[in-house]
């Protein structure tokens, strides 16, 4: 039997904000335990939540650049239910009026297509604490530094048929939440989670079959491991006559593998109600236009621009606008070679540049060369000071850290291209008077050879002569 | 719609209330006279009624992103039956 995977995702995104969702704490990472978790975030009795304007602000500013509606009456409730770093015994979500309504995006898929993803709702929430199981010689030790933490849920259609399209999705929205500066996006510090909803249907059947929903997934690679995973222990169960069972499994990535949580028969008996301790959130037309009149150049537009004005490729224009810092690296670059060869900086960025931090496990914000040192180097090649190959030696003596910048380093080593027609044409005589033989061959006919002596002749210069120069006195001379 | 002994346990099971055995049926009594009410209500007619999500005409202020709050913890902890090294004990949840 043939059948279709149908994937959704609920993403939890932290939101950059100083302070919490409903208190005055900070929201820092990594403080000790407990020093960010006051009153309010302990539920001490009492206190009064407060709504934080700048979180509201950046659920707007989402719901803006994924063309959603952004509800101008939302409501918070509480999602009732028991654990120890929940200190409330409820959570603060929204339910049934979320701020941010129907958006889509869209996402690349591998044969070059775009796919348009639906995103069902965004709502905002407060984070929960912290347990930590291991440490405490058999309790629980409960950090509440991240109670109150703002969150928005970003919950997708069930659009995606493919743990690669789920990937997609992710990375889309990755990039897009720093695009807007909302949330640094960093998973390690799980400031972005993400929850998959997986089910599969034979191909063609209408109907969704019964899905799981894995928890615990805190990379891409991490995600598209537990979907396939997931897809084949549904497949091995539904093709052995089982049924798959409505659950929530988590991932674990050492064993790749997923496994049902501890079953609850209270799980997902949350008793939503409106919470009594705030009123409904209204949001005014002319904030919305104020919040839109901030958004950045988003992903997809800056992607069109560089294809429409620069000439790129799709595929360079997408690679180099699928992260705000690589796309601000290149324009860096660009701007600081004068904006002469958009195509040269792209390929230094997304070949040199970028295989260098891959090899160095990297990332652009951390590049041991900056774009303002990447320009001196091109500035370098388009003045005729160094050829494109003697570049790359440049470059990697600036990774090395061998100087603050391509002159030091053309200096240092003494890597200026050799450009005097009187030198070049002496090494160019030479190589001609100890190649005899090959001369013969070339004046026979067999041209390839001119590969041959470019080569003795580069490598007599030390690779510093002009390789146009050299072509044309060695051609000038051969044929002549 | 009516309440049985089942449905009480589990109520209240949800709010992690301890109920003895003999008090149940009056519970469930009051339980059912409660969603009997309730029932009186749903046969007015609502349409073209916004739900009301708060007793208050009014709507949500909102607050600055500025940190407020210092530190205490000690005194937060004072109050609280265990802790160790900054963080609160509670009897292990996970299996």
């Amino acid at each position: 039997m043939e059948w279709e995977v149908v994937i959704g995702l609920e993403i939890h995104t932290q939101l950059a904000t100083k302070s919490k969702i409903f208190s005055g704490a900070a929201t820092a990472y990594g403080a000790e335990p407990n020093t960010q978790a006051c009153a309010v975030d302990l539920g001490l009795p009492g206190v009064l939540p407060v709504l934080n304007a700048e979180a509201v602000r950046m659920a707007i500013k989402f719901g803006l650049a994924v063309d959603a509606e952004i509800s101008d009456r939302s409501v918070f409730a509480r999602k009732n239910y028991f654990y120890p770093d929940l200190p409330k015994g409820y959570q603060i979500s929204q339910y049934e009026l979320p701020v941010v309504g129907k958006g889509h995006i869209n996402i690349e898929l591998e044969d070059g297509t775009e796919k348009v993803i639906g995103i069902t709702r965004a709502h905002l929430e407060e984070d929960a604490g912290k347990s930590l199981h291991e440490d405490f010689d058999g309790e629980t030790g409960i950090d509440l530094n991240r109670a109150g933490t703002p969150l928005l849920e970003i919950v997708s259609e069930p659009d995606m048929r493919s743990a690669k399209e789920a990937v997609a999705y992710m990375r889309k929205i990755h990039s897009l939440v720093r695009y807007l500066e909302i949330c640094d996006g960093n998973m390690q510090e799980g400031s972005f989670r993400c929850d998959a909803n997986v089910s599969i249907r034979p191909k063609g059947q209408e109907k969704f079959g019964t899905r799981a929903e894995l928890k615990n997934i805190n990379s891409f690679r991490n995600v598209e491991r537990a979907i396939n995973y997931e897809i084949e222990r549904q497949i091995d169960v539904l093709e052995s006559g089982g049924e798959v069972i409505q659950e929530t499994r988590l991932y674990d990535a050492d064993k790749n593998e997923t496994r049902a949580m501890r079953s609850k028969e209270e799980a997902n008996d949350y008793r939503y109600f409106p919470d009594p301790d705030l009123l409904p959130l209204i949001i005014e037309e002319e904030t919305i236009d104020e919040i839109r009149a901030t958004l950045p150049e988003l992903p997809n537009e800056k992607r069109d621009r560089f294809v429409n004005e620069l000439g790129l490729s799709l595929y360079d224009a997408s690679v180099l606008t699928s992260s705000r810092e690589l796309a601000t690296y290149f324009e860096s670059l660009l701007k600081a070679t004068g904006g002469k060869d958009p195509k040269q900086c792209a390929n230094w960025v997304i070949g040199d540049v970028s295989g260098a931090l891959n090899k160095a496990n990297l990332d652009i914000s951390e590049s041991p060369v900056s774009a303002e040192q990447l320009a001196s180097v091109l500035n370098r090649i388009s003045d005729n000071t160094i050829s494109g190959k003697i570049a790359k030696t440049v470059f990697e003596a600036l990774w090395a850290g061998e100087g603050k910048d391509a002159d030091e380093i053309i200096e240092s080593k003494g890597l200026k291209q050799v450009t005097d027609t009187g030198a070049i044409e002496a090494m160019v005589d030479e190589v001609l008077a100890n190649n005899p033989d090959q001369v013969q061959q070339y004046r026979d006919g067999k041209e390839q050879l001119i590969g041959f002596f470019v080569g003795q002749i580069m490598k007599a210069s030390k690779g510093k002569a002009n390789p146009a120069q050299v072509n044309e006195l060695l051609k000038k001379k051969l044929n002549g | 719609m009516s309440l049985d002994k089942h449905d009480v346990e589990k109520i209240a099971h949800l709010a992690r209330l301890s109920i003895q055995e003999d008090d149940i049926p009056h519970y469930a009594r009051d339980l059912n006279n409660i969603l009997n009410l309730v029932d009186q209500l749903s046969a007015a007619d609502t349409n073209g009624i916004l739900p009301m999500a708060h007793p208050l005409d009014a709507h949500q202020r909102l607050r600055p992103d500025t940190v407020t709050e210092i530190n205490h913890r000690e005194a937060f902890q004072a109050i609280a039956p265990k802790t160790e090294a900054g963080v609160y004990l509670v009897p292990k949840v996970i299996e």
